[in-house]
Formats: C-alpha cells, sequence, structure tokens
C-alpha cells in the first residue's frame, strides 16, 4: 500500500493531535487568598522604562512584583492563547486597541468604579474592563531642512495633494494609525473616510512598519513629513540631543482626526478579580507618583487632575476632541478592511 | 509497516557486495517509529496552525486566501527566497572553490574570516547598512543584505566536501581535453553538489521565514503579514493561514531539494586537487572572498558603532546583568544544539541511507519548523504546553524545545550528508566482521560522520542565540538572553545601552562560527 504524500503528512499530524488530546488540559488556578503579597505583570511597555516604577512600588508596598516583558502585540496573542491558564494578573499595554481586544475576548475582570474614575471619560474604557494611563497624541512630524513649521499641513486631508506624491510616510498595519484612520471614520464618516484612504494609498505614500522608522526616515532626510505618535520624538531627541534633531513636530488644528489622543493602559486579568496586590498596583499606575514618573520619563500626557503636562507639548485640553470618544474607535475590524479594499494593509 | 515502502530505489551507489536487509526492504521499523516520532515534536506548530484556521471556517478562509494582497505577499516570499538561495548557491561555491583550490595567503584566516557573518543576526545587518544608506527599502537591498548574511550557510559545507573530494576524476577530464569549467562540473561538482544543495535549503528556508531584515528594509513578505495580523488586529486566524501558505512553499521546495539530492557517488581515488597561486588574480579572488564578510559583518558593525558614538546617553556598562544574559545565552543554546542533534540523529540516519514515500514525509516534516517565523512556533509551543504540559509552561524546558524544533533542520540538513558520506560498505565489512548493528553504528558510522554532527549542533547553537520572537514569548518570566536585552534596548533608541549588548551577541555567536569554518566536512580528508 502506498500513502500518498498529503495523507501521510495529515496522519502524521493528527497523530500529535491525538497525542495532545490525551493529556489533561491545566486547571485554571483559582486565588487562593486575596493578598499573597506578590503578582505577575505582563508589560507591553519597555523594561528600562518600567522597572524602576515597579521598584519604586515594591520598595513602598511591599509586594513583590514578577514582570514579562514584551511587545503589547505579542503579549496580547499570548494571552489569548493562555486564556484562563495565564500566570498574568495584570496587563499593561500601549494601546487601547489591545486592551479592547482582550476585554473583547472576556479576559478582564471588571475593575473597581474608584479605580477606573481616575482617568477621564474618553480616555478609558466604557465597561470597567481596564483603566486609561497615559496619554499620547497623533503629530505630524517633518524635516526642518526641506520647509519650515508655517508650511507644515494643518490637516492630514493635505496629504491626498499630488504635491506630497511619495514624499509622506506611514505605518498602516501599526496600531496607532490604524486608530487615527478609525477617528477619521467616526468624525467624517465613512465615505469621506473611505475617499481619504483611497487618495492617500494611490499619492505614493512611503509605507514603514512603525512610528520609529517614520520618524528615522524624516531625521535622514528620505522622506519629508509622517505621521507618528508625539512621544517617539521626544525619546529620540534625548536620546541623541534636541540639537541633532532634523525632524520637527507640528500638531494638526485641533478637530482633525489626525490630532486625536490614544492612551496606554491597564487590565486585571479574569482569573485575578479578587487579587488585592494587582488591583493595589493598577491603583498605583493612575496615582500622582507614577502619573510624574511618565510625564518626566516617556514625555506622555498624564491622565489625571493635578499633574503637569511635559514641557513644550501643547495641554492637553486643546487636543482633544468633544466629538470623539476612545470607547468609539471600537470598529478596528471595519478600518481594516477600508485599508485592505484600498491595498494599504 | 514495510508495505508502506517504496521498493529500493535505483543508486549510483557501489553495489555492496551481498545486500544487506535493509536495503532490500526499506528502513528498519523501529528506525522508522523513532524518526517519525522526532519529526512529530517539528510537526507540533502544523497541528496548531490546522486547529487556529479550522476555528475560523471554510468562508473566512476563502475570503482571506483571494484578497490580492495575499497572492501579491506570496509572490514577494516565493521570489526573495529564489532570489536570495540562487545568489546565495553561486557565490558560496565560488568562495569555497577560492578558499580550496587557491593558495591565498592566511588561508585559515580567511576561512574564518569568510565565516563570520553567519554571527551577525539578520536584524542587526539591516538596521547596521541603514545607519549608513537610510534609503535603502524593497526587493534589490533585501536580496542584497540576505544574501550576504546567508552565503556561509554555503560556502562552509561546500569548502569542507570540496576538501574531501577526490581530484583524479577532474584530472582525467582536463587530461581527456575538457576545460577547467567544464572538468569542474563533470567531475567535481556531483562530488560536492549534496552539500551545496543542503547549503541552499537552509539559505532558502531561512529567507522565506525570517522577519528581522525584511521589515527593517519594508520589503512586504508573508512573515510581514503574519506579524501584521497579530500586531494590528490580533487576529490569530488570517495570521495562522498566511503561516500556512508559508509551510505549503517551505514544503514545495523541500520536496525539491529532496528530488534534486542523488546519492553521493564515492569516487575511488584519494587524491586532492593541488592548490594554485593566484598569480594576477590574487585582487579579484580577495574582493570575492571578503564580500560577504565586509557587507554582512563590517558595514552593520561600523554603522552601530557610529551611532553608539553619537548617542547623548551612553550609559556605563551593567557588567552582571551583562554577564547573566551572556550565561543564559550560552546555557541555552548549547542545550538546545544537544537536543536538537539527538532529534535529528534518527530523522538524519533515515534520510541519509533510505529512500521512499514515507521517509521523505518524515523529513520534510522535520524541516517545517525552519520555514515558520518565530512567532508562530512561540504560540503554537504556549498552545502545546499549555496542553499537554501544564508543569513545564514558562520554563527553559519549553524554550530549548522551541528552538530544538526551529532549528532542527539546520542539524538534519549536515548530519544527514555527514552520514551519507560514510561509505555503506564500510558499515557491512563491520557487520561482518562481528560487530552488531549498534556497534557499527556507534564505532564508524558515527565515528566518520562526526563532522558532520558537530556542524549541525554549532549551526543550532548559532542559531539559538541569535532567536528573538520565541525567546520573548516562551523564556521563563525575569530570565534575559543577549537577543533579548538587546530587543528591549534598540525599541527604546538607547544605542548607546544597547551597543554592549550587541556587541556581546555577535562576539559569543563568533565563536561557534569561528569553530564551524574549522571542521572537515567529511572524515576521508586525513
Amino acid at each position: 500500500m502506498r500513502i500518498p504524500f498529503p495523507v501521510a503528512a495529515l496522519l502524521a499530524g493528527a497523530s500529535v493531535l491525538a497525542l495532545a488530546g490525551c493529556t489533561q488540559a491545566a486547571e485554571p488556578s483559582t486565588p487562593a487568598e486575596t493578598s499573597d503579597n506578590a503578582f505577575t505583570l505582563y508589560s507591553g511597555r519597555d523594561e528600562a522604562l518600567i522597572q524602576p516604577l515597579i521598584d519604586q512600588f515594591e520598595e513602598q508596598s511591599g509586594i513583590s512584583v514578577e514582570v514579562r516583558y514584551g511587545n503589547t502585540a505579542e503579549l496580547g496573542a499570548l494571552l489569548l492563547e493562555e486564556g484562563d491558564a495565564t500566570p498574568a494578573q495584570v496587563f499593561l499595554a500601549q494601546d487601547a486597541g489591545a486592551l479592547g481586544a482582550l476585554a473583547n475576548a472576556d479576559l478582564f475582570a471588571t475593575l473597581p468604579a474608584a479605580t477606573t474614575d481616575a482617568a477621564p471619560a474618553g480616555f478609558t474604557s466604557t465597561d470597567d474592563t481596564w483603566v486609561g494611563v497615559t496619554g499620547r497624541a497623533r503629530v505630524i512630524t517633518y524635516d526642518s531642512e526641506a520647509m519650515s513649521a508655517a508650511d507644515v499641513p494643518t490637516s492630514v486631508d493635505a496629504f491626498t495633494d499630488p504635491a506630497w506624491s511619495g514624499k509622506f510616510g506611514i505605518a498602516p498595519t501599526n496600531a496607532s494609525f490604524q486608530a487615527f484612520v478609525t477617528a477619521y471614520r467616526v468624525l467624517n464618516g465613512e465615505a469621506a473616510a473611505d475617499e481619504w484612504v483611497k487618495a492617500v494609498a494611490a499619492n505614493n505614500p512611503v509605507i514603514f512598519d512603525n512610528n520609529r522608522a517614520i520618524l528615522a526616515a524624516v531625521n535622514d532626510g528620505v522622506i519629508e513629513a509622517g505621521l507618528i505618535n508625539h512621544y517617539y520624538w521626544f525619546a529620540q531627541a534625548a536620546e541623541t540631543g534636541e540639537a541633532n534633531m532634523r525632524a520637527q513636530l507640528s500638531y494638526p488644528e485641533a478637530g482633525d482626526a489626525g490630532s486625536i489622543v490614544n492612551v496606554t493602559g491597564a487590565g486585571l486579568l479574569a482569573g485575578a478579580a479578587e487579587d488585592a496586590d494587582a488591583l493595589e498596583f493598577i491603583d498605583y499606575l493612575v496615582g500622582a507618583e507614577a502619573q510624574q514618573y511618565f510625564v518626566d520619563e516617556t514625555f506622555e500626557y498624564p491622565l489625571i487632575d493635578g499633574i503637569d503636562a511635559p514641557v513644550g507639548l501643547p495641554a492637553l485640553d486643546s487636543l482633544v476632541n468633544p466629538d470623539l470618544d476612545l470607547a468609539d474607535l471600537d470598529t478596528l475590524e471595519d478600518t481594516q478592511t477600508l485599508l485592505g479594499k484600498h491595498g494599504l494593509i | 509497516m514495510t508495505e508502506l515502502l517504496l521498493p529500493p530505489p535505483e543508486t549510483d551507489a557501489p553495489a555492496p557486495l551481498r545486500a544487506p536487509a535493509r536495503y532490500r526492504f526499506g528502513a528498519p521499523p523501529w528506525l522508522l517509529v523513532l524518526a517519525a516520532l522526532c519529526a512529530a515534536t517539528a510537526a507540533i506548530p502544523l497541528v496548531y496552525l490546522v486547529v487556529r484556521t479550522t476555528e475560523a471556517g471554510l468562508t473566512e478562509l476563502l475570503d482571506t486566501l483571494v484578497r490580492p494582497r495575499v497572492l501579491q505577499l506570496t509572490i514577494n516570499t516565493a521570489l526573495l527566497a529564489a532570489a536570495v538561495t540562487l545568489s546565495c548557491l553561486v557565490l558560496g561555491t565560488i568562495c569555497a572553490w577560492i578558499l580550496t583550490r587557491i593558495r591565498l595567503p592566511f588561508q585559515r584566516t580567511l576561512l574564518l574570516v569568510s565565516a563570520l557573518p553567519l554571527a551577525v543576526p539578520s536584524y542587526l545587518a539591516a538596521y547596521g547598512w541603514l545607519v549608513w544608506f537610510p534609503h535603502l527599502h524593497g526587493f534589490w537591498a533585501s536580496w542584497f543584505v540576505m544574501t550576504m548574511v546567508c552565503t556561509p550557510y554555503v560556502t562552509l559545507p561546500v569548502a569542507a566536501a570540496l576538501r574531501g573530494a577526490s581530484a583524479d576524476l577532474e584530472s582525467v577530464a582536463r587530461t581527456l581535453g575538457r576545460g577547467p569549467l567544464r572538468a569542474f562540473a563533470a567531475a567535481t561538482w556531483p562530488q560536492i553538489r549534496p552539500a551545496a544543495i543542503a547549503g541552499a535549503l537552509l539559505v532558502c528556508l531561512y529567507s522565506l521565514s525570517d522577519f528581522g531584515l525584511v521589515s527593517m528594509l519594508r520589503f512586504q513578505t508573508l512573515t510581514w503579514g503574519i506579524n501584521a495580523a497579530y500586531g494590528a488586529s490580533f487576529d490569530r486566524n488570517q495570521a495562522a493561514l498566511l503561516a500556512l501558505v508559508l509551510v505549503v512553499l517551505a514544503l514545495v521546495v523541500v520536496a525539491g531539494e529532496r528530488r534534486s539530492r542523488r546519492q553521493v557517488s564515492s569516487v575511488p581515488g584519494r587524491s586532492t586537487m593541488p592548490a594554485r597561486a593566484p598569480g594576477k588574480m590574487a585582487p579579484l579572488y580577495a574582493a570575492v572572498l571578503l564580500a560577504a564578510p565586509i557587507a554582512g559583518v563590517v558595514v552593520p558593525v561600523v554603522g552601530l558603532l557610529s551611532r553608539l558614538l553619537e548617542a547623548e546617553t551612553l550609559r556605563a556598562i551593567d557588567v552582571p546583568r551583562l554577564v547573566e544574559a551572556i550565561g543564559a545565552t550560552l546555557g541555552l543554546a548549547l542545550t538546545a544544539a544537544i537536543v536538537a542533534v539527538l532529534v535529528a540523529l534518527p530523522i538524519a540516519a533515515l534520510a541519509a541511507r533510505h529512500q521512499g514515500r514515507l521517509v521523505a514525509v518524515i523529513e520534510a516534516v522535520g524541516f517545517l519548523g525552519h520555514a515558520l517565523p518565530g512567532i508562530v512556533v512561540g504560540l503554537s509551543l504556549v498552545f502545546f504546553a499549555l496542553a499537554a504540559v501544564p508543569m513545564f509552561y514558562q520554563t527553559s524546558l519549553v524554550l530549548v524545545f522551541a528552538y530544538v524544533v526551529l532549528f532542527m533542520p539546520r542539524a538534519i540538513g549536515s548530519m544527514r550528508s555527514g552520514i551519507a558520506a560514510v561509505p555503506a560498505s564500510l558499515g557491512d565489512v563491520s557487520r561482518m566482521l562481528g560487530l552488531s548493528a549498534f556497534q557499527t553504528w556507534w564505532r564508524v558510522t558515527a565515528r566518520l560522520a562526526l563532522p558532520g554532527i558537530a556542524i549541525g549542533a554549532l549551526l543550532v547553537a548559532i542559531s539559538a542565540m541569535k532567536e528573538l520572537p520565541a525567546t520573548l514569548l516562551l523564556r521563563p518570566t525575569g530570565v534575559s538572553t543577549l537577543a533579548t536585552e538587546l530587543w528591549s534596548r534598540t525599541a527604546l533608541f538607547e544605542f548607546g545601552a544597547a551597543a554592549p549588548y550587541a556587541a556581546a551577541l555577535v562576539l559569543v555567536a563568533m565563536v561557534p562560527a569561528v569553530l564551524l569554518s574549522g571542521i572537515r566536512g567529511t572524515a576521508r580528508e586525513n
């Protein structure tokens, strides 16, 4: 008897599957007590940034934190894969989209209102599944050797102009770009968004896969402008010196979809609903000390009252768009369909 | 069991005096079972992908498949892999020929230097080039940098095979009036062909599955699409579907390689070609030899160092932390190398001596991991570990296992050609002299194939040191390798803080690369 190649391959696969099926699935661990002075954090934000804050928290609270660092997308995928079996109690994420996706998969417990009230409405979840921690503004970065500040467009609509053909950069697969396009759809309607994406796609945009690469390209004079988040510029300036920055920032006028403010945030995993230590940490993140830390170290917008935004940034209020609630940006799938339709992703 | 097998194919290997049982009836069942079990480890990601795609349902599957973008990504991937493989095959073979046939000064050093690009992770190479030429992007840039980084995969095994190859036939061909090229093609190429093609297979699978380089150089391939699907939308089903397309491409490649491979003909005669003096061609030879090391190592490393000097936040090196990361990297890579060799051994032994559909399937499955991006293998092992061995989840054990799945193919290829190069007739002689099958294997075959086995282990070690996405997902919480430390610093623009880790990674990975250049590929050479 000869077994054709595909059949044999399937048989090999099926036997492994059977093998896997024979063993018991992991029992989800239930928290035996509300506080054991320890918890595990999955951090989608970088270690150099977060660890000093953790050290500070550990010292003050006596709670030991085990941290697993990774990027937000990979840790999000990891949490989806782990499901109830996750060893994590808290997820700290780079963007609201990831938190929303996990909330939709019912992976988060409901946070107490006292916690979620710390961040203003519009910068946190509507169903208390996660809380916003810091704000990040969408900006236009431009090559200061190619144009003066006055010549930078005040609206993203300018990039449909043939004069910009091949000279501007976007990162269509990046979560913050997609959040911005979603905001465009919410603010200007589906027809206008379709028109804009179509025109931009036809205007030879230079495609990158993250904000940092766009900034580097503008800084090296490869392209004249790009759409990024504000803090990338500040971080780069802190590394190479502000005087060495050829790329500069321009804030689109308030009301333009290009000026939206997105958030980073934290959620409590479903299995840790009763974990007092984990909850204490989330409260710490939206407390004055941590908020000031983010302002000083990452140049992001604080979300609670009484902490000033980093020097050099326009006030958060001036960027807030009353017509837009971040909770409305949950139709990511439609945005991706739109971007796919015009060949951007 | 034996019914499943094809009748033994005709080979051009010299017929043994008395055909031993294994040739008449195919592979012994115990070896088949053992090899199948080992290959099954590599099939875990495939099972996971099938589970994920069936979850998506047929309509979503078809909808995704017919999107023009999926076709575009597939074409891009196939073009890049084909172009890189071809150029590495040509450049690597020429380099190997120069290294073994031309009497250049500093021969040992040149061989060593030609292995160095192996020590540079593809993302670092691409990053280093971008420092010099920020405009670089797209197909040609990806093709160029990838070729430079991958050429040693062909150079090293071919140089080893050339040193072991008999030159008698080539001399005869020359005496009979063939030109040097035609004589080489007719007489020597068949002897080094298995090594060249095995190297080319590694290059091809590497370029299919690489993400770091294509993302830096903005060339959209399937791995780029897979990462985007995870990153932007948490769309595991679409990511799984794209990964399955990648698997199909890889299976085509592995099947093609098997088809074009032939049994090594054992050529009588022991003389080796005398090395010629380079004469006026010396600068040209040197330029060809040094192209890959300069483009794959010097340019990116100097580029990184220049950024380091520019950075204002040059920080003091955290020595204990660096040492800890080096220790973790070495420990994990060495363990992975040993385990991968053990797991790959039955597959290599089977594939070296036997043919047939089942053997082909087992070998092809063993190669699967190499064609998949690390994030897919990482997630599939999260899935598998939680379902099967939850107590080992997030321990080094599962991480080592992931390295084995990912890099076992590198060991299979070189070990198989190492074992195949041991004449089967030697084993027969040993059996006739009264040694058992196992004793024969251990004292004759394994000993003679040792260089091939060592090459396999070193290739796994090098790859494991540089691996990033699966390491991030599977490492025990709190453990860092050089690659993860480097990642967390470059993600923060801290070139100053990243540089020591980049330097340490390249230096540590150089150790196996240097060892690789020194190992003789066949035991036939004295």
